[in-house]
């Protein structure tokens, strides 16, 4: 178990930070609206961080995602110690690093929060369109996946993400990810090309990652899952690609759909290297 | 245009970082498409509408918004024929209302429930218009001065509003909507936004 040292201290500060950005957003998924002052503070709660790293709240996630994973759930009573992450059954350690990856018992390729529903649902029985639907948390009610992965990346930390890509799968789920990055559509016209295909742009005040460059790419997929100050949660890599085609007016993603593991196949190739901080902080 | 050199010189950069994906073919059209139509299942066939596109987005899916010089020209021949001006064949509407309009965000998000909201044409996100205005994105280039700059001409009046309705009708693969031909706006909110540009009684102009 991961030990919180001193948890109120941080929750003080985001408290504080919260207030700031609710005033801004009525709903945890309005948070495009901008703040420079809020990024400021997140900056400056970033350094404290790194003075004491147990103050990030995205540790209670990782040790309630532990908890999980070990307790018998479900309705087949069984724990997730059997889960194989694509290390053999209930490795753990370094699995994220070489996520998205094939697996030849669902014969598809899976990131690990699909990795995660398979694993629930094979194992423990749970339905996994229910665990979709409820995959990302809200006000009212908080999400086992998203302590699950952040458990699991956290397990990975120091390692550089490294992906094979060998599988004719998942060769093509690279390759349809890369496809699917300039791909445009809906009322806007945009694609993943509009915003993060040009190197130091930003909308409004918030700084745009860029995919072009190897270092940018890195410090993104490296860090998630992360704790999202304006939503006071942790957020997952999943959650990410559904924000981003919320933004993009297409309807709602599919938790763990065929798309979302393309385009995190893709990005994390292209992030490949980066060294795993996971959960980090986020705005 | 940047845009489209740095197009270039990512497609490079990444033939360079990634030898042995360099070989990866590009996948064909329908495989993608597939992929689309798996990733929406909870989807209503209305919504489910928008995953798919017309040539233009096609074309810019495929070349990656850097056309050929034919196929580049097809689009804006092809966006060109879209373009339809104000009936009253007055162009500039209400700067003030064109101003709330670049701010606003709003519209046809999956939580955009109220139908009855005008959508925003959201301009601050990409481009600087206000000079007195800090937030400002900088995915277009800087509006400071539009209307100023060009003398308040009613020709660049005529061609801002084609830009507006429809910017690859001058820019092929231009990232910027294409806010007239979508629907997005509407043509009166289109005149609204023209007039934050082109009014010299905007503060775009001041």
């Amino acid at each position: 178990m991961t030990k919180l040292s001193r948890p109120w201290t941080a929750f003080a500060f985001l408290a504080a930070l919260a207030v700031v950005t609710a005033g801004l957003v009525p709903t945890w998924m309005a948070v495009h609206a901008q703040d420079d002052q809020t990024e400021k503070e997140v900056e400056r709660y970033r350094q404290m961080l790194k003075d004491d790293p147990w103050s990030n709240p995205g540790n209670l996630w990782v040790d309630r995602g532990e908890a999980l994973w070990d307790r018998a759930r479900g309705p087949k009573n069984a724990s997730l110690a059997q889960c194989d992450l694509g290390l053999g059954p209930g490795k753990v350690d370094g699995a994220y690093a070489q996520l998205p990856r094939y697996f030849a018992d669902a014969d598809r390729v899976m990131d690990l929060e699909a990795r995660l529903v398979w694993c629930m649902d094979k194992l423990q029985g749970f339905d996994p369109k229910t665990l979709a639907k409820t995959a990302f948390s809200n006000r009212d009610r908080s999400s086992d996946l998203e302590a699950l992965t952040a458990f699991v990346a956290n397990r990975s930390n120091g390692m550089k993400f490294s992906l094979r890509l060998e599988h004719a799968k998942e060769k093509e789920a690279y390759a349809v990810g890369e496809a699917l990055f300039y791909r445009r559509q809906g009322p806007m016209d945009f694609g993943c090309v509009t915003c993060h295909a040009d190197d130091g742009k930003r909308i409004r005040l918030q700084q745009l990652p860029y995919f072009g460059d190897t270092k940018s790419a890195q410090e993104v997929v490296a860090t998630w899952p992360a704790y999202r100050v304006s939503q006071e949660t942790v957020r997952t890599m999943q959650h990410r690609m559904f924000d981003c085609y919320w933004q993009m007016r297409l309807p709602e993603l599919d938790y763990g759909s065929d798309v979302s593991v393309a385009l995190i196949t893709y990005l994390t190739k292209r992030g490949e290297g980066g060294e795993i901080n996971a959960p980090s902080l986020k705005r | 245009m940047t845009s489209l050199r740095n197009a270039v010189l990512i497609a490079a950069a990444a033939a360079m970082a990634t030898p042995a994906l360099a070989q990866t073919a590009s996948p064909p059209p329908d495989l993608v498409d597939r992929y689309m139509s798996e990733s929406w299942k909870s989807a209503t066939p209305e919504w489910r509408g928008r995953l798919a596109q017309d040539q233009t987005m096609k074309d810019c899916s495929t070349y990656r918004n850097n056309p050929p010089a034919a196929v580049h020209d097809a689009i804006i021949a092809r966006e060109k024929a879209t373009i339809q001006y104000p009936a009253d064949g007055k162009l500039l509407g209400d700067w003030k209302k064109g101003e709330a309009s670049a701010r606003d965000g709003y519209g046809l998000r999956f939580t955009d429930k109220d139908t009855a909201r005008a959508n925003g044409g959201n301009c601050y996100a990409c481009h600087q218009l206000d000079p007195k205005e800090i937030t400002f994105g900088t995915v277009g280039p800087s509006l400071v001065h539009y209307g100023k700059n060009r003398n308040y001409s009613t020709d660049d009046a005529k061609l801002a509003y084609e830009r507006i309705f429809n910017p690859q009708s001058v820019f092929a693969c231009s990232h910027m909507p294409r806010f007239g031909h979508n629907k997005f706006l509407t043509v009166d909110q289109i005149k609204d936004v023209l007039a934050y540009l082109m009014d010299p009684a905007s503060p775009v102009n001041k």
